[in-house]
């Protein structure tokens, strides 16, 4: 209770010096509207359907194509991690491919797909594949050979092996890999919401395209709090409970 | 020692099996290192007698361990053949459970989870049947209070006695123990001592039981096989004729191990003149 109140006062603070800077006039209200704008302009986004609708869209578009790389990722990581070919091969490319920047797939992805939402999922999918493969080959090449052995004495082996062995001692990584994935993919996503402009439907990164060219600083703002708020939700509901079951298992941190 | 109940149902995998008889014949084994290749165990030969408890002693590097994982299955030897109850053995199996130094608990399963492990893998028994023989091993060992806890709440000795839990819950023949207490304190290790002995006899197993720790082979063994190091060698076999259960504090006990220790000081001995 004490440390939810010392985080609202927090944020609340926030708000406060925000809204502070606004009355003092430093810089001119186009550029930076009062909290109570962008309120506002969330307000009516909602009352509209347009925010439920773009959130709804990119969400789509982020699950999608984020389930699609942990598809292809997991196994491609176990693969990596297990036959050398495709550890020279596989393993070699997802390194190269992770180091670079998601954004720089929109280019491709738009003369290759054009306008459309195979562009949009083909980025995401770069996005979340070659962070996941690397992070489930680390994670199975450090699985102690000790459990290996031990569970070969006790009767298991192949599927059984790599189900219930390798697999649930590798999870701190993999998590951790999904995690990284997760957000890699959110910002692809973003990216290309920014620069693809398709008909198929209206994201929140195409909202915030739409508050720039219209100089709608409080959209701009809005639709940035609403993506900040649905990735510290995503976290809270999906990853958090999971890294704190890890954490209890392995006992790996005092939370 | 804890009395743990038999449960009813599962009492035909709790029945105690007749153990194994090991024979290891001409065992060798190299190992490739930067400055050439190693000779670990130069033609091993021993006998195990069924329910018989053996202990390996030797320094550090002797080719004991090697052993032990040849005749679990995990490592093949170059040359020669382990036999178990006459048959070859040709790759790991639930017939010889391996204890391990460190822990090799499974850090994703709680206690009971580790226990029912190896169960899980044993086909033609029922789920309640598992459950209820994993329960009467964590009873056998004093940890049934244990049974939801993660294993790095446990201290050493808790988990050492989980792994002797994981390894006699599918009912193996043989148990192979790799220094299971070296890393443990005085005080719980002489624990375990009596407790080893009790589940020994209550349960009826072969066992070979590897260490660098001569008053707990003397403590243990019906014999002591000293090894020799470069190459891994029996170098000499003593029986042990105290009757059970031994205390590790006892002064026959004492005049055995002075005796191992002599024989393992003198081959320090030679090995040094050797090396010069």
């Amino acid at each position: 209770m004490k440390r939810f109140l010392l985080a609202s006062a927090f944020f609340a603070a926030l708000v406060c010096l925000w809204e502070a800077a606004y009355r003092a006039k430093i810089w001119s209200p186009v550029l930076l509207p009062s909290p109570g704008q962008v309120v506002t302009y969330l307000q009516g986004a909602a009352a509209d359907g347009t925010l439920a609708k773009a959130t709804v869209i990119t969400m789509r578009r982020l699950l999608v194509g984020y389930l699609i790389g942990l598809v292809l990722g997991l196994p491609l990581g176990l693969v990596t991690a297990r036959w050398k070919l495709f550890g020279d091969t596989i393993g070699t490319l997802a390194l190269g491919l992770q180091t670079l920047p998601s954004v720089c797939w929109v280019p491709l992805a738009l003369l290759w797909f054009g306008q459309t939402e195979a562009a949009m999922l083909f980025v995401v999918v770069m996005g979340t594949l070659w962070s996941v493969i690397i992070a489930t080959e680390t994670g199975v090449r450090h699985v102690p050979p000790i459990y290996r052995r031990a569970a070969l004495t006790m009767g298991s082996s192949r599927l059984h092996m790599w189900f219930k062995v390798i697999l649930p001692a590798a999870l701190p990584f993999i998590v951790t890999g999904m995690k990284q994935g997760w957000a890699f993919a959110w910002r692809s996503l973003m990216a290309a919401e920014i620069f693809v402009t398709i008909l198929t439907g209206f994201g929140l990164g195409q909202l915030l395209h739409y508050g720039r060219e219209l100089s709608a600083m409080e959209q701009v703002i809005g639709i940035m709090i609403v993506i900040v708020v649905i990735g510290l939700l995503a976290d809270k509901i999906f990853f958090s409970p999971i890294e704190k079951f890890l954490h209890r298992r392995w006992g790996t941190s005092q939370a | 020692m804890r009395r743990a109940v038999r449960p009813s149902s599962a009492t035909q995998e709790l029945e105690v099996i007749p153990p194994s008889k090991l024979a290891i014949e001409n065992v060798s084994k190299n190992f490739r290192s930067a400055s050439g290749p190693i000779l670990a165990l130069d033609r091993v030969s021993l006998n195990v007698a069924e329910g018989e408890f053996v202990c390996l002693v030797g320094a550090s590097g002797c080719g004991k361990t090697t052993l032990l994982n040849i005749i679990a299955g995990l490592e093949k030897p170059d040359t020669g053949i382990v036999l178990a109850d006459g048959k070859p053995v040709t790759g790991p199996g639930r017939e010889r459970l391996v204890m391990f130094q460190e822990p090799a608990l499974f850090p994703w399963l709680d206690v009971f989870g580790n226990v029912l492990f190896g169960l899980k893998l044993k086909p033609n028994l029922t789920n309640k049947d598992r459950r209820d023989v994993a329960k009467y091993y964590l009873e056998l060992v004093g940890l049934s209070r244990f049974d939801h806890a993660n294993i790095h709440e446990l201290s050493g000795g808790m988990k050492q006695r989980v792994s002797l839990a994981r390894a006699l819950a599918p009912n193996p023949r043989v148990l192979l123990m790799d220094e299971p207490f070296a890393a443990l304190d005085a005080l719980t290790r002489e624990q375990l001592y009596g407790d080893i002995q009790e589940i020994w006899k209550a349960r009826r197993k072969t066992i070979v039981f590897v260490t660098h720790n001569v008053r707990e082979a003397a403590c243990l063994g019906d014999r002591v096989l000293l090894f020799s190091p470069h190459p891994g060698r029996v170098q000499e076999e003593f029986t042990i004729d105290l009757p059970r259960p031994r205390d590790i504090n006892s002064v026959d006990l004492a005049a055995h191990a002075t005796r191992i220790t002599k024989a393992l000081k003198s081959i320090g001995k030679t090995e040094t003149v050797v090396t010069k």
